[in-house]
């Protein structure tokens, strides 16, 4: 359901998106864990922030990136609404 | 490659408590409160963590709100970029001190419950406590901290696994964690009256896998299975000095809470060392890292990438050796002495001898 385009993915209120410097990488912490992501990940993560749309996050990226990332951003929603890292808006 | 990068601090701030659980996770030989670190100690420790690449930071005990710099270090651990878990019993957390916490940037409080049943809870906490824990999880909701409670699981309590799961719901819980029984310290000296039975550990994991699916989406909920009962042993921490550190209320790193238990090791301390030095220099954290410190019949098995041949705290403990396979493990020549632990569940149950920081071991 979070993953339909209309839908309005939203990060865990008790998730912090932050950068490591030590890792060179942004992390995402959130009770008692922490995911290392790459920086799409990232970027993904930052535009569910519950005023986009899925469609809405996609042709920002689709944007951004000069490519087709929408089979991307919905496969890495899937993923992360599995393990209940964002949620419906 | 920098070598290993932990992800994890586990920081006992004290072992002053007043529950006197006969589980705890604290060594039986607690420190006392004059030999605890200072708080510019303790700040020096979450910066160096946070250097190392800790991420996540547990303030534990004990009780942890019994320092009363706990807010001055939660907002530094914050400051410092660390997520931080306070680990309380709920017994001290006012509305005012929630508020200061909360302004100091802590995110997620951990309460633990020692049953559903009231009386049983406070016949284990040896203390009464359920009232004061009830109050604490409603500030903790109201105020909007990230909420688990946390249930250690044994032969008393085991049976009403469902009304527990049930009671983190009403209490509003984003998380529960379920964790049996872990046989150290403590819980090793009260092991024969904390042991289930194997009916009660087989009903409880099935009422445990109908909540995860009933609560999903409202409250997460995780299951940590006895060991005793399984056939391998548990990857500890994924394994000695990659991913988590302890340091206790004196300063000592450990790289497991209990760690302390392996009297033939000797452990370094923040006030000599920095943590980064213990971390890749010590003998300690570098004794068991890898596998080359590996006996047979580890060394040639396909599992010890899996789970490092089980804990090196359980070995000692059990067999004298932390070098050995944890004999939790079915291909351990040593299994035998856990399952003679497993015997214990169809003897009469023993009085607790419950936690004490003041000599010998309380009895009730």
């Amino acid at each position: 359901m979070i993953v339909a385009s209309d839908s309005v993915p939203k990060l865990w209120r008790m998730a912090r998106l932050q950068f490591d410097p030590v890792r060179q990488r942004p992390v995402l912490l959130y009770p008692e864990g922490a995911v290392l992501l790459n920086d799409t990940g990232a970027a993904i993560l930052e535009l569910c922030n519950g005023s986009h749309t899925v469609a809405q996050i996609v042709t920002i990226l689709n944007d951004r990136y000069q490519a087709d990332v929408s089979s991307d951003v919905t496969e890495y929603l899937s993923l992360m609404a599995e393990r209940e890292l964002i949620r419906a808006g | 490659m920098p070598g290993e990068i932990p992800t994890t601090l586990l920081a006992e701030l004290t072992h002053r408590c007043p529950l006197h659980c006969p589980y705890c996770s604290n060594p039986l030989d607690l420190i006392r409160a004059e030999s605890e670190l200072a708080t510019d100690d303790w700040k020096r420790v979450f910066t160096q963590a946070r250097e190392l690449g800790v991420l996540q930071l547990g303030l534990s005990g004990g009780e942890p709100l019994l320092r009363k710099d706990l807010e001055e270090l939660a907002a530094h651990a914050r400051r410092e970029g660390l997520y931080s878990t306070l680990v309380t019993s709920g017994l001290g957390l006012t509305r005012v001190r929630a508020e200061r916490l909360k302004e100091a940037g802590l995110e997620h409080i951990q309460i633990s419950i020692q049953d559903s049943d009231p009386d049983v809870a406070e016949r284990i906490a040896g203390v009464r406590s359920v009232k004061h824990k009830q109050t604490a999880a409603a500030i903790v909701r109201e105020l909007g901290f990230a909420f688990t409670v946390n249930v250690v699981l044994h032969r008393a309590n085991l049976d009403r696994l469902g009304e527990i799961i049930d009671l983190a719901a009403d209490l509003g819980a984003d998380r529960i964690e379920l964790a049996n029984t872990q046989y150290y310290g403590w819980g090793l000296l009260n092991r024969s009256a904390l042991m289930p039975t194997r009916e009660q550990v087989e009903r409880s994991r099935e009422v445990a896998e109908r909540a995860i699916q009933r609560y999903r989406g409202r409250m997460q909920i995780t299951y940590v299975l006895p060991d005793y009962y399984e056939p391998y042993p548990k990857a500890c921490y994924g394994g000695w000095g990659k991913l988590y550190l302890v340091v206790t209320p004196n300063g000592m790193v450990l790289p497991c809470h209990g760690a302390t238990q392996i009297t033939t090791m000797q452990f370094d301390e923040v006030r000599s060392h920095s943590l980064e030095w213990i971390w890749r220099e010590s003998a300690a954290f570098r004794a068991f890292r890898g596998d080359s410190w590996m006996k047979e019949p580890c060394r040639s098995c396909p599992r010890k990438a899996t789970d490092f041949g089980g804990c090196r705290c359980q070995a000692f403990a059990l067999t004298g050796d932390a070098a050995n396979t944890d004999p939790v493990c079915t291909l351990s020549p040593l299994r035998r002495v856990v399952d003679e632990a497993l015997t214990e569940p169809s003897r009469e149950m023993p009085e607790y001898s419950y936690r004490s920081i003041a000599g010998e071991p309380v009895r009730a």
